[in-house]
């Protein structure tokens, strides 16, 4: 079995003195689309953050394509090809979208994702490129927020809560998109709190639990009883 | 009579672009990084000093030592940046205004003991005293007008660099989400730094242009940042042509102050920008709230 | 009942000591000599102008490097109420404090339009003005300065050394009171507000306190404060000039390095800060601009490693507090009722 793309090892994460994840451990596999789920303030994002570097993991580490990235810094991370699409979208307000889409290219890393490339998966975005981000409605900030982190050609792209605040014709409208991105090569963390459209786009599922992992394994295996036991800790 | 007033206001025009150029590094730090360099004025003035000693160690003129005085000043804005300033920065107020203030200090007193108060000038020759008329009876400098082309030309290229270039973007995507822009890869530190680089670039063109026009002692430096503060506010945060406005404004003031009496040059421009700051306080220009 | 006690044991030997400090200060005339009398005075002063500008940045949050403005303003009000209108200098004195807020109240309401860095540059500004103005007053001396006239100086006490005894106790008196008001606003309501504004201004703000009034209060207050002192410095030097009434260096920034050096935010910071301050200026002799430039590299470090000053690392490390200002519940004894109610 080849080595995995990413894999995060027994890592504990904390914000000042409080601890948020308790030796929890994944892997994604090249190719590969992993959702980890769980309620409110169970830690997802701290992962995601922890995995990008913007939290720097006070136990274990993270190996991503053979090398150790868990004490590299946020803007290191994303030259070695991990690019992070973070909650609430956060565009830059003072840029405009196709600047915002430049910045994402930032680090030139080499690869099919290029202007042109984004604008024919979000064509919306081409329509508005010259608009400040702030014009756009939300549905459209997320797709610029996940054209963005594209531009930086990653291999690993992780989404953190995409659907959050957005109607669910806009939610599956995103959602039919990732497949195109995964056919180019990329692998994908997927964190949810719509646990349906979760399952439907992964093949790998992690639930965490109040900072631990309390449930992990294929998404087709999974029942629904085991999910809400974890989900819930009930 | 008039045509006597008409020229006091022109004199006071050309000088706005020297405090508008004092305004722009001010300006620029403020809105990448929210810092407000205390430290702005006396790094003008060691600006002054550099070129002191490369036209005296060099032998050139004024105008052709920014050829090194700019690049010495950009690397001593990194590295300050860098080594320094970049350590205040976070949400407490108190630390970035103490330190800075407490290089204010340091400077002055620094240069004091390299240079003593010694009042200096540099000589930039017959340039100095050139006029030309433009219409009857009305003389300008040639210098304070190159001056005002200058700062035209600093302003406009910030513009520029802002909104037209990969850097520009990296200051404005910096200065909103400083945690989204590290996922771009944008390493903050280096682009405070720059930014900083640039702020003190900007800085030695003002600091010549003040050594040639006026003398200059160790202890000059408060002023000037009260003058470039004042343009910055007059002007309306956050627009850069607004602080050229700005400047403008405060050079005819004090102009026209002076030519009231000399003693009520300052008090003039001061008074100007009291009153501005009592009836419209977001300033003439402004782009952002506070 | 609860209720609500302010002293700790540390703080009960704090006051102790404060207070056997103050008597023996008090009797300075007698084991002292002139010299002595003269350091120790200055000592004062700089101890409540730190004190009230460690108020105004370090619980207010409002940090003004201006305030040479009101000691230069309480200054030139000792000389013009002493020359012009024939005033008693200790009146006088006493007469700059009220004065000192009623210019602080405008002036307020004009600064206070600017924020943060900005407010700072701003409260530069208006002590600027000041020092202009002042230069245009030619009946005090314009740009030159006066002096304060001889007859008035001796008219002041019997002796020279009963009038030098007079203005020690001065200072003595005026520090404890200054200290004294600092003391008694921190325990009062309002104090309690500055405490939670000192700690997080928008935490403060969403509970319900009026931040933007009590900073105001606060400014005025430190205005009335220390153009007191300003009068008492500058009846100590006997003359008085634009540039001396208004320095930057003298009245701002030795005043800002001793309370980031002692402790910002804590009221016992400037005393320890003007103590390490005075202790190295008389072991380092006046270096003149090499002192204030070290002064300044050490604040630069004490605020990037040491934020909280001296006194900031000792009371965090040991939990002291000088004196009595912390609030803690004491609470009642529970009593067993018939019914099972406590």
């Amino acid at each position: 079995m080849p080595d995995p793309l990413l894999e995060v090892r027994a890592i504990d994460a904390y914000y000042g003195d409080f601890q948020a994840l308790f030796g929890v451990s994944l892997r994604v596999n090249a190719g590969e689309v992993v959702a980890v789920i769980g309620a409110n303030g169970a830690g997802k994002s701290t992962l995601l953050k922890s995995i990008a570097g913007l939290i720097r993991p006070k136990a274990g580490d993270i190996v991503f394509d053979g090398e150790p990235i868990g004490v590299a810094p946020a803007f290191a991370v994303v030259k070695r090809g991990i690019a992070l699409v973070p909650e609430g979208r956060r565009l830059f307000p003072s840029l405009t979208v196709e600047e915002n889409l430049l910045i994402g290219g930032q680090s030139r890393r080499p690869g099919p994702w290029t202007l042109d490339r984004v604008y024919d998966l979000f064509p919306v975005l081409a329509e508005r490129r010259h608009l400040p981000a702030p014009a756009l409605s939300g549905g459209q900030q997320q797709m610029a927020a996940i054209a963005r982190a594209l531009m930086s050609n990653p291999r690993l792209l992780l989404c953190d809560e995409i659907s959050l605040g957005l109607a669910p014709i806009v939610v599956r409208d995103i959602y039919a998109r990732l497949p195109a991105i995964v056919a180019e090569g990329l692998s994908l963390i997927v964190v949810e709190q719509d646990i349906a459209q979760a399952l439907k786009a992964a093949r790998q599922v992690y639930c965490l639990q109040e900072g631990r992992i309390a449930l992990q394994g294929a998404a087709r295996e999974l029942t629904r009883e085991s999910i809400l036991a974890a989900y819930f800790g009930v | 009579m008039a045509m006597q007033w008409l020229n006091v206001i022109l004199q006071g025009v050309l000088i706005g672009g020297l405090y508008a150029m004092f305004a722009a590094g001010l300006s620029l730090i403020f809105g990448v990084m929210r810092l407000v360099n205390i430290a702005h004025g006396d790094l003008i003035v060691l600006a002054a000093y550099v070129a002191l000693l490369v036209t005296q160690g060099l032998g050139v003129d004024p105008l052709t030592s920014l050829l090194l005085v700019t690049p010495i000043m950009a690397a001593i804005g990194y590295a300050l940046q860098r080594g320094l300033l970049n350590y205040t920065l976070g949400d407490d107020l108190l630390p970035p205004l103490l330190v800075t203030f407490g290089l204010s200090i340091i400077i002055q007193n620094g240069l004091l003991e390299l240079f003593t108060a010694d009042s200096r000038k540099l000589q930039a020759g017959a340039i100095e005293i050139q006029t030309f008329q433009v219409a009857q009876g009305i003389w300008i400098g040639v210098l304070p007008l190159i001056q005002f082309a200058v700062a035209v030309a600093v302003i406009a290229g910030l513009q520029a660099l802002f909104y037209k270039t990969a850097l520009g973007r990296a200051f404005r995507a910096t200065s909103d989400d400083q945690a989204v822009a590290q996922l771009m890869g944008l390493d903050t530190r280096h682009v405070f730094a720059m930014a900083m680089a640039l702020s003190l670039a900007i800085i030695a063109i003002a600091g010549v242009f003040l050594a040639v026009r006026t003398n200059f002692d160790p202890a000059i430096g408060p002023a000037r940042l009260i003058f470039g503060f004042e343009a910055v506010i007059i002007g309306g945060l956050g627009n850069m042509w607004g602080t050229l406005v700005g400047g403008v404004i405060l050079g005819v003031s004090q102009a026209i102050g002076a030519q009231i009496d000399p003693g009520w040059q300052l008090l003039a421009g001061h008074i100007v920008f009291l009153a501005i700051l009592a009836v419209r306080p977001q300033g003439l220009f402004p782009k952002v709230s506070g | 009942m609860s209720h609500v006690e302010h002293a700790t044991r540390s703080s009960r030997i704090g006051v102790t000591l404060i207070a056997a400090a103050f008597v023996v200060l008090a009797l300075a005339p007698f084991w002292g000599d002139r010299q002595t009398l003269r350091l120790l005075a200055e000592i004062f002063t700089f101890v409540a102008l730190a004190s009230l500008w460690n108020l105004l940045a370090g619980y207010a949050g409002l940090v003004s490097v201006g305030q040479q403005a009101f000691v230069g303003l309480g200054g030139y009000l000792l000389f013009a109420l002493v020359i012009l209108l024939d005033v008693h200098p200790i009146a006088a004195i006493l007469i700059a404090g009220p004065i000192g807020a009623l210019v602080a109240v405008p002036v307020a309401a004009l600064i206070f339009r600017l924020r943060g860095a900005y407010f700072a540059i701003g409260t530069w500004v208006v002590a600027e003005v000041f020092r202009l103005l002042a230069s245009q007053i030619s009946v005090l001396g314009g740009g030159s300065g006066i002096s304060l006239p001889a007859a008035v100086v001796v008219a002041m006490a019997p002796s020279r050394q009963m009038r030098e005894f007079e203005i020690y106790w001065l200072a003595l008196a005026l520090i404890a009171a200054v200290l004294g008001a600092i003391v008694v606003l921190l325990r009062s309501r309002h104090g309690l507000a500055l405490t939670a504004i000192r700690d997080n201004e928008l935490a403060a703000q969403s509970n319900g306190i009026d931040v933007t009034r009590i900073k105001f209060i606060v400014y005025v207050l430190t205005g009335f404060g220390t153009a007191m002192i300003g009068a008492l410095i500058f009846l100590m030097k006997l003359r008085i000039s634009p540039d001396t009434a208004f320095s930057v260096n003298d009245w701002t920034a030795f005043v800002i390095f001793i309370t980031v050096i002692g402790g910002i935010g804590r009221i016992e910071g400037p005393i320890i800060g003007t103590i390490v301050f005075f202790v190295l200026r008389q072991a380092l002799a006046d270096l003149g601009s090499l002192y204030l430039l070290m002064m300044g590299a050490v604040a630069i470090v004490v605020m990037l490693w040491a934020p909280k000053g001296l006194w900031g690392l000792i009371a965090e490390r040991f939990g002291w507090q000088a004196l009595p200002l912390q609030r803690y519940l004491v609470l009642a004894p529970k009593t067993e009722q018939p019914g099972g109610k406590p």
